[in-house]
């Protein structure tokens, strides 16, 4: 096998395509853009050069009083607009996101510091068919989820929705298109550190004419999140982020009459037997825990892998991380791009140091430069990892993996199984009665055989266990917008 | 003629198959609604935070299997339940209106309808996945299905009234999709859901599968709400009761249910469509690459 190192260097190709960033965004509230009541600003950065993007309104109590108002008056007619109507709008939105892919694409990897070849494969084009894919839902609700007094089925009513920073724009529109498409209206917060694309989709939802207060989307963070959830005139929280905000989001709505859908954290297992294609499942590793820096909710951050094989994968993977491109997030050819920001870095660094200080092993590649300003986290994985030790319990959010070893398919299963969260897992064998039995023991809400981080529009997503509840995509999907 | 003085029954709990008295050895009276202060028709055990953690235990030991058995096994065990309830029509009946305010007419439609709830999803355990699973119809070159499995362990609170119809209408859908159910009777009139403990063994539902505790739902909604084995939680509770139950979901985000106070168990749609899997099921996506 090749040294990468030896091989030449690629040229430099960024993305040629400019973006307009205006120097501040308002509130998107009743179909404007408006400042904040609080009159607060926060900055967004690139976390690739730290350098500032634009400033961001903050909204306060009296914007989300006033955006959910907005949704209320706005739903009215939103729920009677008839099914396929509301149809139109959504294919509108999914029409203008992949006419302007290429600039959202370009506004996503400023913002978050993901690869320019994820946000333009994967990322905005996903957003499109979710919107897409939502579109054609309207008018066949009734097919899908009967009212059980066979009437055209309702929405709950003003949805409250908070998103993550991993996938800023993809994660807003799994959020609205099915709350639209069922004939809701949202008010929406995307992550304080990525908030560009989901106010650039403000502006299409403006160019498309969506009546005004169907959709409005509010920045801030934390205390805007928790305005939002516990305002009195939200019907329905969705939320996706952390556990542990996920187990606080719980605890406000108790007692209330809101209903709830959660998309939480993982640790998902990705399980690599010795009769697999090993080639194909070493690339399915690197994309299960490096993709995105790591910073997936459904990342294979545990590998188990079958002892006899360990060697082979380790020497595979190595080369593998080795090759791994690390940078510019704007060159078509990078791999890795920039951490999202400060704090989550420094999470990372800590996960990596404890896993270190209890005693597991770490590898990376010191040889990969890293840019000298910005939030760089090289990949790595640990070996001699135990399922006690910290780095294979916790959610780490980073490019960290905790590779373990397992001898039986049953040892494979009961590790699989030993953690609190039940996101997602990867099964790889080339025998297909294997991987589907596997996948029936495993308790998580999507398996991969042969693969890992495939999404579609038509497949629900969602967890088990302490990974929430409800299911994003599909028909299960539309439930959690259904009366 | 002999003398024959009624015998008053101490009913027990029902716990991984099996048929103990609550380990605090509380016992509360059955007695009539109408005379709060009148003879006790008959005694159950008062199950404690003990009991609970023991029919968890019970219930966690079984499910695997249960949820691994083919839908149309467990069909056919819950169409047993229903056959041998058929056979028992009589003492339920009764036994339903032991409490008194139930006209014995009232009483025969509640039971009547409760076989026919439990015929009814006995049907759904090998068909809850062609209505509501399937494949996706993904981009990709993928096959893509979403199976439907059973939560895991599934704790109960039955409504006061009524006894019988309201512990089988939020049970069964647990039962039906692979889950292992830990109920709490009615607390005033527990005694058919205690018949229905004694018709499980000869259906032939696992130990385990199906365990029923009686007492008091106060005392026993805060021990469920913590308790961090417990998968899920349907229950017809009102205020604060209901509020601790949802503050479980922090716990160990189980999934809750709060039956509504306009529930009307004697409408059929609504308990026996799909929508009645929906706390109790998970959708699993399993994704194959497809290709040579």
């Amino acid at each position: 096998m090749t040294d990468p190192s030896t091989v030449w260097e690629y040229a430099p190709a960024p993305e040629s395509t400019k973006v307009e960033i205006k120097p501040e965004y308002g509130l998107f509230i009743g179909g404007e853009f408006r400042a904040a009541h609080s009159r607060k600003w926060f900055e967004t950065i690139n976390p690739a050069t730290e350098e500032p993007l634009a400033r961001v309104a903050e909204a306060d109590a009296e914007d989300i009083n006033l955006a959910v108002s907005s949704a209320r008056k706005a739903l009215k007619t939103w729920r009677k607009t008839p099914p396929l109507e509301r149809a139109k709008y959504l294919y509108r939105i999914a029409r203008r996101i992949q006419e302007r892919a290429r600039e959202l694409a370009v506004l996503e990897t400023l913002d978050n510091g993901k690869p320019i070849r994820e946000t333009r494969d994967e990322d905005v084009p996903l957003a499109a068919a979710h919107f897409f894919h939502h579109a054609g839902w309207c008018d066949k609700l009734k097919w899908a989820h009967p009212a059980p007094d066979g009437g055209e089925p309702q929405g709950i009513g003003v949805c409250g929705q908070v998103i993550p920073w991993n996938f800023p724009l993809l994660m807003a529109a799994w959020k609205i298109a099915p709350a639209l498409a069922c004939g809701n209206t949202v008010v929406l917060k995307p992550a304080e550190t990525t908030p560009l694309t989901a106010l650039r989709l403000a502006e299409i939802i403006q160019e498309i004419d969506l009546p005004a207060g169907v959709v409005n989307i509010v920045t801030g963070a934390g205390e805007t999140g928790r305005r939002i959830v516990e305002h009195p005139g939200i019907d329905k929280i969705a939320f996706t982020g952390s556990t542990e905000v996920g187990r606080m989001i719980a605890t406000a709505a108790a007692g209330t009459r809101k209903r709830l859908t959660l998309e939480l954290g993982g640790k998902s297992p990705n399980i690599i037997f010795a009769d697999a294609a090993i080639d194909q499942a070493v690339e399915g590793i690197v994309g299960a825990i490096w993709c995105n820096q790591g910073q997936v909710c459904c990342a294979g951050s545990r590998l188990l892998v079958e002892e006899s094989v360990m060697d082979e994968v380790i020497a595979k993977l190595r080369l593998r991380m080795r090759s791994l491109r690390i940078g510019n997030p704007l060159d078509k050819n990078t791999d890795v791009g920039a951490i999202n920001s400060a704090t989550q870095l420094a999470r990372i660094r800590r996960f990596i140091k404890i896993g270190s200080d209890e005693g597991a092993c770490h590898n990376d590649e010191p040889g990969q430069a890293l840019p000298p300003k910005g939030y760089w986290c090289r990949p790595c994985f640990f070996t001699g990892v135990q399922p006690a030790h910290t780095i294979a319990r916790e959610e780490i959010f980073g490019p960290v993996l905790a590779v373990m070893s397992f001898r039986t398919p049953d040892e494979a299963v009961a590790r699989a199984n030993n953690t609190a969260y039940g996101l997602s897992a990867g099964v790889w064998t080339s025998r297909g009665s294997k991987a589907f039995e596997i996948a029936r023991q495993i308790k998580a809400g999507v398996i991969w055989c042969n693969t890992f981080n495939q999404f579609d529009p038509s497949a629900p997503f969602g967890g088990y266990r302490e990974s929430g509840f409800g299911r994003e995509g599909g028909r299960s999907g539309l439930a959690a917008y259904l009366a | 003629m002999s003398q024959h003085t009624p015998i008053t029954k101490t009913w027990k709990l029902f716990i991984g198959g099996a048929y103990p008295r609550s380990e605090s050895g509380r016992v509360m009276p059955v007695r009539d609604s109408r005379h709060d202060s009148g003879a006790a028709l008959a005694y159950a055990a008062q199950a404690s935070r003990k009991d609970l953690r023991d029919a968890v235990e019970a219930a966690r030991a079984a499910q695997d299997r249960w949820a691994s058995s083919s839908g149309y096994l467990r069909g056919q065990i819950l169409y047993r339940l229903a056959e041998i309830m058929d056979g028992r029509r009589g003492d339920l009946i009764d036994a339903v209106r032991v409490t008194g305010g139930v006209t014995k007419s009232a009483a025969r439609s509640e039971v009547e309808m409760a076989i026919d709830r439990t015929v009814s999803f006995a049907g759904w355990s090998d068909k809850l996945e062609c209505v509501i699973g399937g494949r996706n119809p993904v981009a990709g070159p993928f096959h893509c299905f979403s199976q439907i499995e059973g939560v895991g362990v599934v704790a109960v609170v039955a409504p006061e009234s009524p006894s019988l119809l309201g512990f089988l209408s939020l049970s069964l859908p647990a039962l039906a999709s692979g889950s292992a159910v830990v109920g709490l009777a009615s607390g005033s009139n527990p005694v058919p859901a205690l018949i229905v403990a004694e018709c499980a063994p000869s259906s032939d539902i696992p130990p385990g599968v199906l365990n029923i505790l009686t007492g008091s739902a106060e005392e026993l909604v805060g021990p469920i709400a913590a308790h961090r084995d417990i998968d899920a939680v349907v229950a017809d509770i009102k205020g604060a009761s209901a509020k601790t139950l949802q503050l479980g979901v922090a716990e160990n985000l189980k999934r809750v249910r709060i039956i509504g106070a306009d529930a009307d168990y004697l409408a059929t749609d609504p308990w026996t469509g799909p929508r009645a899997f929906a706390a109790v099921t998970e959708v699993k996506t399993v994704w194959h690459t497809v290709g040579v």
